[in-house]
């Protein structure tokens, strides 16, 4: 599907969800309690297919946490952006989609140990990279005050 | 005595148990600080969970504190052996964003440089996964063959790992005088010289019993592990971004996505054996047609991107590499964001060495061609 019917397909199927063209890729941001129904229907919906997610990313904002999933249709050769925010910044939660591609099942991890998203139902989650002495660094609010002088 | 013992270990009364075994952090064929906390029974894998984060540096939390020109002096230090993709990467990144055209010349460098890199990348594979596999003289010919390429590299650019050549709008300096006639001599070099890589291991029969149909891994897991580059190519899965989504000089050759259908240790192998062949054949479509003109487009003193999203994927040596660029508008990035090829290549090893002997795990290993910093970050 070109990004033009993909857009008319999603805003179609899912009218409460904000279907949008980026600047590259058409971005479709939807609440946290919908997202996992949404991303099961993007993988199985045949013409859809999206079955290689590519990137899985956090980003702190003010007021939540932003999880992105990038995704790409290995047979149909499309790409799309999927978002969704958590309720808030202290118990920020969201449903696991390692259920759909395991590849979210690491990717998940890494988000969970920098940026402190627990994931339900997520099969075995733990910090990669740091120790549990750490807070979560990609935070805006972190601060490390034995390795990062102010000047 | 082989029938003996295969018949008692076969048999319910000698029965081992499980135990923990750790493989790293300083251990050879995990190739830098990888820790493989493996579940053994006898010598048969049962689980492998790995234990990264050695060398975390925090690459990810720099970005936010540095100006775009700076992050991708950090980017060749993820990935040493793709130092130059990575770089082009948020070079490219940047351009898209900020809707720069760069020059012809630059696109053909910056794809000559790539090839020549995965050349370097692939030749340092094999040597290094030669010696995984017991094989130790593959280590000297690899070696000795990719100190040319590293020449070609200094004195282009001055550097011979890390390059650091790319600039967001084009390249660091024009090509050296001899750069054409150096990579034209190299090419010839090379091409009598990769069919004695062939001899010392690929028709190896001891080298064959250790990779063939050993490690399989299939298509449908490749894709849903997000397996890429010749790893992910050798089971089947399309995946080279310089095909699907093309990138610099890539648009204007033709070159074949080199594909294998196993997914055994073997078809990865030979897969990256193909890719040097390929790779070599791009290099000498562009070689001799490098454009006249500027080697930069004049940017401005402090670059900054509009707000929004930005994400470009690059194919390095071992896979996709994607930069995601969140900005807010200032003179640094809001939030930077690397999809490591290795990161989800690494993942998959439990999927794959399950059942597996020991020895095997080292084969599998070696034919992922991790890079850890790649992983860590």
């Amino acid at each position: 599907m070109t990004n033009e019917q993909l857009i008319a397909h999603l805003t179609s199927a899912y009218p409460d969800a904000n279907v949008k063209q980026g600047n590259q890729y058409p971005e479709i941001t939807v609440s946290h309690d919908k997202a996992h129904a949404l991303m099961v229907h993007l993988k199985s919906d045949a013409s859809l297919a999206f079955d290689y997610l590519v990137c899985e990313s956090g980003v702190d904002y003010p007021a939540f946490i932003q999880v992105v999933y990038h995704l790409e249709s290995t047979m149909h050769r499309h790409f799309i952006v999927v978002k969704t925010n958590t309720e808030n910044r202290e118990t920020a939660t969201l449903e696991t989609v390692s259920d759909i591609w395991p590849t979210a099942e690491f990717h998940e991890c890494e988000i969970y140990d920098l940026l402190g998203v627990t994931f339900n139902n997520h099969p075995g989650l733990r910090r990669y990279f740091l120790d549990d002495t750490w807070g979560h660094p990609l935070r805006k609010d972190f601060k490390d005050d034995i390795h990062v002088v102010e000047r | 005595m082989a029938a003996i013992i295969e018949k008692i270990i076969t048999t319910d009364e000698i029965k081992t148990d499980e135990y923990l075994v750790n493989i790293g952090p300083q251990h050879p064929s995990t190739h830098g600080v990888l820790r493989l906390l493996t579940k053994l029974e006898g010598e048969i894998v049962h689980n492998v969970e790995p234990h990264i984060g050695y060398i975390h540096s925090g690459i990810e939390k720099m970005t936010e504190a540095l100006s775009y020109p700076q992050i991708v002096h950090l980017t060749d230090r993820m990935d040493y052996l793709s130092a130059h993709m990575n770089n082009e990467a948020v070079c490219l990144c940047v351009e898209n964003a900020l809707q720069v055209e760069v020059p012809e010349r630059v696109k053909y460098i910056r794809t000559i440089f790539d090839e020549l890199q995965r050349l370097a990348s692939h030749q340092l594979w094999w040597c290094a996964s030669g010696m995984d596999l017991g094989a130790l003289t593959a280590f000297f010919y690899g070696l000795r063959d990719r100190e040319d390429i590293l020449d070609i590299f200094e004195e282009t650019c001055g550097a011979r790992l890390t390059l650091n050549y790319s600039v967001p709008g084009g390249v660091m300096f024009d090509i050296h005088p001899n750069f054409q006639k150096n990579v034209k001599a190299f090419i010839t070099k090379f091409r009598k010289k990769l069919p004695e890589y062939d001899k010392l291991l690929t028709d190896n029969i001891i080298f064959q019993n250790r990779t063939k149909g050993i490690g399989i891994l299939s298509k449908e897991d490749a894709i849903a592990y997000g397996v890429t580059g010749p790893s992910g190519r050798a089971s089947g899965f399309s995946c080279d971004v310089r095909k699907h989504h093309p990138y610099s000089a890539y648009p204007y050759i033709k070159f074949d996505e080199k594909m294998g259908t196993e997914g055994d240790s073997f078809t990865r192998w030979k897969l990256r054996m193909d890719e040097m062949w390929e790779s070599m054949n791009i290099i000498e479509q562009l070689i001799d047609n490098i454009p006249e003109g500027d080697f930069a487009v004049k940017m401005k003193g402090v670059i900054k991107l509009p707000e929004g999203e930005f994400y470009q994927r690059v194919e390095t040596a071992r896979g996709e590499f994607g930069v995601y660029i969140v900005s807010d508008g200032k003179k640094n990035p809001y939030r930077v964001k690397f999809r490591s090829p290795g990161f989800s290549n690494l993942f998959t090893i439990n999927h794959i060495a399950k059942g597996w002997k020991i020895a095997d795990l080292v084969a599998i290993m070696a034919t992922f061609d991790l890079v850890i910093p790649d992983i860590d970050r």
